[in-house]
């Protein structure tokens, strides 16, 4: 069993991450950088301290399993399990470099950890329900989770996904919104709009909590709560900000994918450095 | 391409007010100024295809004339029973551009590459496919489409792509294909982006004393059967050459001519070669590796000329 982490140490861990991800941006010709920032605190806090799992053993049969269903955001998912040792971290300066591990979206069978190959969206809330259905026919114990964007939520599949996990009374899948407010081209509700999404989860049947996606204990206390529902399926809007962590990439529709440039890297840099702890 | 497909949309929507332009949430800074243009004929449907394609439908049925645009997977094989019924079986003459031809996205991997959709798109009745192989080539392709009353698959490269220039852009007919050089001894059939390692493959078989036909069958659908029995009768050695696997896309669709033609030549299929296109590259890098960049397309000919 691993040691859990502390609230502070994975808030700082995120951050750490965070300049990883920059750095391996400002190496690449791009990248998704605005929605990685925005999950990166659900993911340090899934993968320390509530994940099942075995580094040395991906396919192990009781690992719980992690949908990552925003593949763009797998900037997130890279250094996680990176630092989790899924894979050495020396891959990560490869990011985007042909016959490198890590490429612009996640591959399964290619990269240790990944669940699912993903980067088209609206897969994954279907792809979970079917494994939580699995475990529900094995009698299985590992639980679901599966991180979608806001963006997914335009798509017509995702809620037929969320149909099925209330009509199989799925208690074992927790989906988790990365609620960024953001896709590509602009605002979610500018373009189309998904508000009030909590009210509209719980018309399908789930279980919803609506929480700061930054805040590690209310990521925490979440993704706890899941253990104790039942015959209902569990949704987390985690409401995060695109970009978290830079102040200029905060919100900004141009950094949804980009490269920095000029003096952004350093300036990016320092800001995140500010909040090590 | 895709700054000269925006580029030739806003040409047409000044000139028809019916014109309407849908995207998936795809083409940032892209489209500003069609946007600046005409903000009423804009509409982003957000990340959801399958909606796109049908709004699209009704707004053909009644009486505008929609241009949707998105990457090609999502595109074509999202919302493909949607452009099935639709838009074909309806008969709506939606104009349906996707960016990110074959491996364009390269590093972007396996989800945002588009190696089927020709084939698919090509089964479709009705429907009108092109593959344009340069800037300048797209925006005819645009007006062409634009001008035929009917369901038209477009399908760009990204962006960037040099112009060719092998022919005179003004002679761009719909249905009817190109010739971008002659030679006796080899003919090589092709289409999209990939055509300019085809030209550097056949001008690099010159200088070794092997002369090229190269036919640019940027309308993949109706296909030009005549220029390719024509061909055919001249050459000893044909191949294709696309950024697309060899089942079902312009391959095969140059097979069944030759086949039902009798004309029995050598013949090869270069492409994608049924497989996903793993692992971490660039799109000069999946060319290379399915044998598609100069170099592989020069000495598989060489190879079929010397047999």
């Amino acid at each position: 069993m691993r040691e859990l982490k502390n609230q502070e140490w994975l808030s700082n861990k995120a951050n750490e991450l965070r300049i990883e991800i920059l750095k391996m941006v400002n190496k690449s010709q791009g990248g998704h950088i605005g929605g990685a920032y925005s999950v990166i605190d659900v993911m340090t806090a899934l993968y320390f301290n509530v994940l099942n799992y075995d580094p040395k053993n991906p396919s192990w049969s009781d690992r719980d399993r992690l949908v990552f269903s925003k593949g763009h955001g797998c900037l997130a998912l890279y250094t996680v399990l990176a630092e989790v040792g899924y894979f050495g971290k020396e891959n990560l300066d490869k990011y985007c470099v042909d016959e490198g591990l890590l490429g612009g979206h996640p591959e399964r069978g290619l990269i240790p950890g990944v669940e699912v190959s993903s980067g088209s969206l609206g897969h994954g809330v279907s792809f979970g329900v079917g494994m939580a259905l699995a475990a529900k026919i094995d009698k299985k114990q590992y639980k679901t989770y599966v991180v979608i964007s806001d963006g997914e939520l335009n798509e017509g599949s995702t809620w037929e996904g969320f149909m099925a996990g209330a009509q199989f009374k799925l208690d074992n899948l927790t989906v988790i919104i990365d609620s960024n407010k953001h896709i590509s081209l602009g605002r979610t509700e500018d373009i189309m709009n998904v508000e009030p999404l909590p009210k509209r989860l719980e018309s399908f049947g789930w279980n919803v909590q609506d929480i700061d996606g930054h805040s590690m204990s209310e990521i925490l206390n979440a993704l706890d709560a899941t253990q104790y529902s039942q015959g209902k399926p569990n949704a987390i809007v985690a409401n995060t900000i695109k970009g978290k962590g830079v102040s200029f990439m905060e919100n900004a529709t141009k950094w949804h994918y980009r490269r920095p440039k000029g003096d952004e890297f350093p300036n990016a840099l320092a800001e995140l450095e500010a909040l090590l702890k | 391409m895709r700054d000269a497909f925006s580029a030739e949309l806003c040409n047409i929507a000044e000139k028809d007010s019916e014109v309407i332009f849908l995207t998936g949430d795809i083409g940032y800074q892209v489209f500003d100024n069609y946007v600046s243009k005409f903000p009423d004929r804009f509409f982003n449907m957000g990340v959801a295809e399958a909606s796109m394609i049908t709004t699209a439908a009704g707004l053909a049925h009644s009486g505008k004339k929609p241009f949707v645009y998105t990457i090609i997977p999502f595109l074509t094989m999202r919302a493909y029973e949607q452009i099935r019924v639709d838009v074909c079986i309806n008969n709506h003459p939606l104009k349906i551009v996707g960016v990110g031809g074959g491996v364009a996205y390269g590093h972007l991997g396996p989800t945002h590459h588009a190696t089927e959709d020709v084939a698919i798109m090509r089964a479709l009745p009705n429907m009108t496919v092109i593959v344009p192989s340069d800037p300048s080539e797209t925006r005819k392709a645009v007006i062409a489409a634009y001008q035929h009353n009917g369901p038209v698959y477009v399908r760009l490269g990204k962006n960037k792509e040099p112009d060719l220039k092998r022919y005179n852009y003004d002679t761009y007919q719909l249905g009817k294909a190109a010739v971008m050089r002659e030679g006796k001894e080899i003919g090589i059939i092709s289409c999209g982006p990939v055509m300019n390692e085809v030209l550097k493959a056949a001008d690099e078989l010159s200088k070794e004393g092997l002369e090229s036909t190269v036919l640019n069958m940027h309308t993949i659908k109706p296909l030009d059967v005549e220029a390719i029995k024509k061909l055919a009768d001249q050459v000893n050695v044909l191949v294709s050459v696309e950024e697309h696997n060899i089942i079902g896309g312009l391959g095969s669709a140059v097979s069944e001519v030759l086949a039902e033609s009798g004309k029995g030549k050598t013949f090869r299929r270069l492409g994608i070669r049924d497989t996903i296109c793993h692992g971490v590259g660039s799109q000069e890098y999946h060319y290379k590796k399915q044998g598609i960049n100069a170099e592989s397309i020069k000495n598989t000919i060489k190879e079929l000329y010397l047999k």
